[in-house]
């Protein structure tokens, strides 16, 4: 199969999860669809690796899959304490980084 | 011998130093140790001259190099002392007249609780003066040159508490700055012209110099003389300087101070002759001044402020002969010797007569002194005589000299300048019979004061009257020890050069003629002050008289272009300085606050919202990448 | 390898500096004699770097090199001429005064917490200041001395915005807001220079490829560096403008006069006799040397603008009802004929202006500090609120004189020798600048001697009546600053000697020669 199909799905994936990111107001689902773009990234990398012929795609892949985990042990922990304070999980009711 | 030369200042600098940093302790001996140094300075400088005076007349002039002073590249100034002729004269004319005005001062400020902290600053004086007529070099003369304005500032405004005398210090200070400021450009022309200023080099380089550049060095050297010796239009300060105590307006008016303007051109003769411009400026400035001090000294009631007049014009006088060249600096310097005498004479008599009557100086309500002060009367009389030029008196001989070379000028401007001349002696003989004769003759016109006090003439301690006496002597013989065979013209000739002048008319018509106007002056001043009696509170006068009583207008210039005029000017610059200067660095930062302000706005706390913009960004750069790309 | 002197005066107050601030609260009068006794042992190795300089030697002395920052060619490196061993001497010398004539001046902040400790506070940062202002000195390669000239503002801003006059005629409220807005000032005003300056170093080493003065004036005189015109200028503009700001030079002046006149006489002393002679220093060893061709080629509009410093800094003196700001306009007169100077391009002109910066030290801070022992004495800066001073407080008003006096370089005292070389030297080039500069000395006599004559003569104001004349510490402060004053005057041989050479060596870097005198043209 031409792997430049998987380069769209990335894409359609990486659309997917940019348009929740912005309209979505649950702080879970906006980091859910965070993830969604990081995978669409991984998948891309993967992709090129493959097209390319070497392993540097796979190898950021690993590096982003690493952030990702990280990313949800500190996003998660920083969700769940706002909603303990806030009882509400709506990115738009903490808006208080301001000037 | 020549080591004697520096000690000459250090002796009266030392006195100063140890004077002014010894505090209280030194509080009842300070006045003596003041004295003591500066006799001690007269008496190197008598030594000296002894010395002088055993050398053959060409071979007199002796210098001592101390230290090189500022030594950058090209650039060279040394402390070295010169002591020629000309200077050995100032010497023992600043350290005598100098040594018995401190002897004075020891009577007439005993009472004075800041006494030490005077004879400090008559030391200073001194030094300064010394250091002047010492210098070898125009820039060491400078150090002098202010040192002297330094110390009448001092003096002037010791009296600290009065705030006409504080005022009075500070114009001293300022008008003379302006002066100072003439000398500090010609010693930078001299340094581009002749690459540097010491006497000997620039006075054998004058010869291979365009006459314009030496005309712009000696007008500049003009113009700190007129400051230093209140010459018009630099004159203003002179009267007010009478704020100071008395024989400190003996000390500047007859030894230092206003004779080093007279000094400095002399000193430049070279200069000044290879100028015939600046010298023309010279012989006007001269002219002017004598006349204008004249005219002052006529309208004034207060005897010191007379006496300023009187010194301003016979300064003119001497300028005047400086500006003739070789023919009238010989008589300019004897006519400021002659004049150190009566006229430090005329003032010690002054503060003899403000000394016994409880420091009044309104002459109007003097009168009929001879009777209380007898010693007073005839040193102060003599010292009169000699000032109109009386014959056979020091004035006399110096004065009659000074017309003769005035009209020997030649042309049209000698008969003007000798006509000025003349014409001065006759204001003169008028003011000083004027003064002679309110003071001394006449019936007695002294009220209590305020707080009932009469006062009570009495003749001065013999601490006042002594130096007068001897300043007397002075003033009968020394211009007749002058001229007898012309002794002073060869003394000073090897250093200033003499040129015989030749007067339109023989030299005896100008004599037979100063004695005819000198007679007419005095005669008019005793018919409207001798014949009838003074009225205590001045008559309203004529609009000469009214003018000259405000010394002729000179200070309501300065006050209405000057002061006023640098008033608004300060002014306006420091609300220039606050409102545009700083205003534009002021309007930068408040116009980034606005705009910060704007752009504030867009960081409302919406992570949605920031994070369009983020995609936004973002996809600008991908076009923007691809639009490259494409092209 | 020989002992590091130079590294040396850096590290001892900078060590210094760390140790006075961690000098306990309960005792900060121990902090305050550490501070002396830091201030007076880097005197003494100032006066060591004094001692083993030869002035006929090398150009560089004493010099240091390490590697740094190896991949931009960034090195520690040490050295010094005559025209920085002077300043250096100058700054190690004032210090010692500085701290002793502020000796009280942090005492009334003094809370009793321990967290919150004034005195070590203002004591340590001076040592810092003087740490940073002696390496930038000392700096050969253009980076390090970028890093401490733009360091030394951080303490600068504190001492400034921190510290204040005991009192206050409007209250504490208005004088801290007044102080803040005045250490803001100061702040943003060299800051921005200081940017501008970093754009311009970073040009200067794409072009250069190395930050070494030294060697960067080597490669320029012998070819192998060339630079376009334009490039030279622009770079040069930007050394300038930072100089300018520091030194400064109208129109970039304003912050000067409210930065000294809300910081105690102390700060203020180390503000215009030691912190801005960073600027004019730099002037003549960065901007002269590294752009000759650019620096010969804005003499004319410098020039033009240190004149109008002169007579606008003068004329701005004499309207000023507030002693301190009155001092601070006539530095700024000061440092314009330092500047002119400096750019007169004639080594009487250079010498002068070196000569200048260590007179005008001592002489301002002569000035300055007798001026603060009279505002603490009476708590107004107001010329209008003295009168009479002399009658009560003779010494007091003798020293305000003298000090004074030298501000309006009176021949005898150390400034007249200088001012009278800058002027020399720029008339030797530029008769007419020269001539309209002399204006500047009976400007400089009307403002001092106004002065004078509001504060200390006249009448005894009552609020006056009883003020205590100079106590033994403002005596040792003053009495030597004065002695100094009168020695150099008499005998500014030996700073001269130390000066002359490296002055004659920037004028061959800039190509320049002196004017010959006309009578030796003739022939």
């Amino acid at each position: 199969m031409n792997p430049v199909n998987y380069l769209y799905l990335a894409a359609l994936l990486f659309t997917i999860g940019a348009t929740g990111v912005l309209i979505r107001r649950n702080a879970i689902v906006v980091f859910m669809c965070v993830e969604l773009m990081l995978n669409a990234c991984n998948l891309a990398f993967v992709t090129f690796s493959r097209m390319h012929g070497n392993l540097d795609g796979q190898i950021i892949a690993f590096f982003t899959m690493v952030v990702a985990a990280a990313e949800v042990v500190v996003g998660l922990a920083i969700i769940v304490s706002l909603f303990r304070t806030r009882h509400s999980a709506s990115v738009d009711d903490a808006s208080l980084m301001k000037l | 011998m020549e080591n004697l030369i520096a000690l000459l200042i250090a002796a009266p600098l030392l006195g100063a130093a140890v004077l002014l940093c010894g505090g209280r302790r030194l509080d009842a001996v300070g006045h003596w140790i003041g004295t003591l140094l500066a006799g001690l300075s007269f008496v190197f400088g008598a030594l000296l001259f002894a010395d002088m005076l055993g050398k053959a007349a060409d071979h007199r002039t002796v210098t001592q190099h101390l230290f090189s002073w500022i030594p950058v590249s090209g650039f060279q100034a040394d402390v070295t002392f010169r002591l020629d002729q000309l200077s050995m004269t100032f010497v023992l004319l600043i350290t005598g007249v100098g040594s018995l005005i401190h002897l004075y001062s020891v009577g007439y400020m005993e009472h004075d609780e800041r006494r030490r902290r005077f004879f400090g600053y008559l030391n200073l004086f001194l030094a300064a003066m010394l250091l002047l007529v010492l210098a070898d070099n125009y820039l060491l003369l400078y150090v002098g040159w202010e040192g002297v304005g330094l110390a009448s500032y001092l003096l002037i405004g010791f009296w600290q508490h009065k705030p006409s005398a504080a005022t009075a210090a500070k114009k001293a200070f300022l008008v003379n700055r302006v002066g100072d400021m003439g000398l500090s450009i010609a010693i930078m022309l001299m340094f581009t012209t002749f690459g540097t200023f010491a006497f000997g080099p620039v006075f054998a380089d004058v010869s291979g110099t365009g006459e314009g550049k030496l005309t712009a060095i000696a007008l500049m050297l003009l113009l700190a003389a007129c400051g230093k010796s209140a010459q018009v239009p630099l004159q203003s300060w002179l009267g007010d300087a009478m704020e100071g105590p008395t024989p400190v307006s003996a000390l500047i008016h007859a030894a230092t101070m206003v004779t080093a303007g007279v000094y400095l051109i002399v000193r430049s003769g070279a200069v000044f002759n290879a100028a015939p411009d600046a010298q023309l400026v010279v012989t006007v400035v001269g002219a002017v001044t004598l006349l204008f001090g004249a005219i002052v000294g006529c309208a004034k009631d207060d005897i010191k402020k007379a006496l300023a007049g009187s010194t301003m014009s016979q300064i003119g006088y001497m300028v005047l002969a400086a500006g003739l060249g070789p023919i009238g600096y010989v008589f300019a310097i004897m006519h400021l010797v002659t004049h150190g005498f009566f006229k430090a004479g005329l003032f010690l008599g002054a503060g003899s007569v403000m000394h016994g009557m409880n420091d009044e100086v309104d002459m109007r309500k003097y009168g009929g002194l001879r009777k209380y002060m007898p010693v007073t009367f005839v040193t102060f009389g003599l010292g009169y005589l000699a000032i109109i030029g009386f014959p056979g008196l020091s004035g006399f001989f110096s004065k009659d000299k000074i017309i003769e070379a005035a009209f020997a000028k030649g042309g049209t401007e000698g008969w003007i300048l000798g006509g000025a001349a003349l014409l001065g002696a006759a204001i003169t003989a008028y003011y000083m019979t004027r003064v002679m004769i309110m003071t001394f003759f006449g019936e007695k016109r002294w009220q209590p004061d305020e707080h009932g006090h009469e006062p009570h003439p009495h003749e001065s301690p013999k601490s006042m009257t002594i130096p007068m006496i001897v300043l007397a002597f002075g003033s009968v013989f020394a211009g007749g020890l002058f001229s007898f065979g012309d002794r002073f013209l060869h003394w000073l000739e090897p250093v200033t050069g003499h040129q015989e002048g030749h007067p339109p008319v023989s030299a005896a018509v100008v004599t037979g003629a100063t004695l005819v106007v000198l007679l007419v002056g005095a005669g008019i001043a005793y018919v409207q002050y001798g014949r009838r009696p003074v009225p205590v509170v001045a008559p309203r006068g004529s609009l000469l008289t009214r003018a000259a009583r405000r010394d002729l207008l000179q200070d309501d210039f300065n006050h209405v272009v000057l002061v006023r005029g640098g008033e608004h000017l300060t002014r306006s610059l420091v609300y220039m300085d606050h409102t545009v200067v700083d205003g534009v660095v002021n309007g930068t930062a408040a116009s980034v606050g606005g705009l910060s302000g704007r752009l504030r706005r867009l960081q409302n706390g919406y992570a949605r919202s920031y994070a369009v913009s983020m995609f936004g960004g973002a996809a600008v750069l991908v076009a923007l990448t691809l639009l490259m790309r494409a092209v | 390898m020989s002992f590091p002197l130079l590294t040396a005066t850096v590290v001892l107050p900078a060590v210094g500096a760390i140790a006075t601030a961690a000098v306990p609260a309960a005792q900060r009068t121990a902090a305050k004699w550490l501070a002396l006794v830091v201030s007076l042992a880097t005197l003494v190795l100032a006066a060591l770097v004094v001692v083993r300089f030869e002035p006929g030697g090398s150009r560089y002395q004493l010099t240091e090199s390490h590697a740094w920052i190896k991949d931009f060619g960034v090195r520690y490196e040490l050295g010094v001429d005559g025209i920085a061993v002077a300043l250096l001497a100058l700054t190690a010398l004032l210090i010692p005064f500085v701290i002793l004539a502020g000796w009280h001046d942090a005492d009334t902040l003094e809370t009793g917490s321990r967290r919150w400790r004034p005195t070590q506070g203002f004591f340590a940062l001076i040592l810092a200041v003087e740490a940073m202002v002696i390496l930038s000195f000392e700096a050969t390669d253009v980076f390090l001395f970028y890093i401490f000239f733009e360091a030394m503002l951080i303490p600068m801003y504190f001492l400034i915005g921190g510290f204040g006059d005991r009192a206050h005629e409007h209250g504490e409220k208005v004088a801290s807001t007044q102080r803040s807005y005045a250490a803001v000032k100061f702040l943003l005003y060299n800051l921005v220079g200081g940017l501008i300056m970093l754009a311009a170093v970073i040009g200067l080493y794409v072009q250069a490829g190395t930050f070494s003065l030294p060697e960067i004036v080597q490669a320029r005189a012998n070819g192998s560096l060339h630079m376009a015109t334009g490039t030279e200028r622009w770079l040069f503009l930007g050394f300038f403008f930072a100089f300018a700001v520091k030194a400064p030079l109208w129109p970039v002046h304003t912050w000067l006069p409210n930065a000294m006149g809300e910081a105690t006489a102390p700060v203020a002393v180390l503000i215009t006799a030691v912190v801005d002679k960073v600027g004019t220093f730099a002037m003549l060893r960065f901007c002269l040397q590294l752009f000759p061709e650019a620096s010969k080629w804005a003499t004319p509009v410098i020039l033009v603008l240190a004149l109008i410093s002169i007579v606008y800094g003068a004329l701005l003196a004499v309207g000023q009802r507030d002693i301190k700001r009155l001092v601070a306009y006539a530095s700024i007169s000061h440092f314009g004929f330092i500047i002119m100077g400096i750019f007169a391009m004639t080594s009487q002109g250079q010498s002068g202006a070196t000569l200048y910066m260590v007179n005008h030290g001592i002489s301002t801070a002569a000035l300055m500090l007798v001026a603060g022992f009279l505002i603490s004495r009476r708590g107004s800066r107001l010329i209008a609120d003295y009168g009479g001073v002399q009658k009560v407080a003779p010494v007091l008003a003798g020293t305000f004189l003298i000090g004074g006096l030298a501000t309006l370089s009176l021949p005898g005292l150390a400034p007249f020798v200088s001012e009278f070389l800058v002027l020399v030297g720029t008339f030797a080039r530029h008769p007419v600048i020269g001539i309209i500069a002399t204006f500047g000395i009976v400007l400089a006599a009307l403002y001092t001697l106004v002065l004078y004559q509001r504060t200390m003569t006249g009448p005894v104001k009552p609020e006056v009546a009883e003020m205590p004349d100079l106590r033994v510490r403002e005596v040792l402060v003053v009495a030597p600053l004065i002695v100094l004053l009168i020695f150099l005057g008499v005998y500014p041989k030996p700073v001269a000697d130390i000066v002359n050479p490296a002055v004659k060596q920037t004028m061959s870097d800039v190509h320049q020669t002196d004017p010959k005198p006309e009578v030796e043209a003739a022939k």
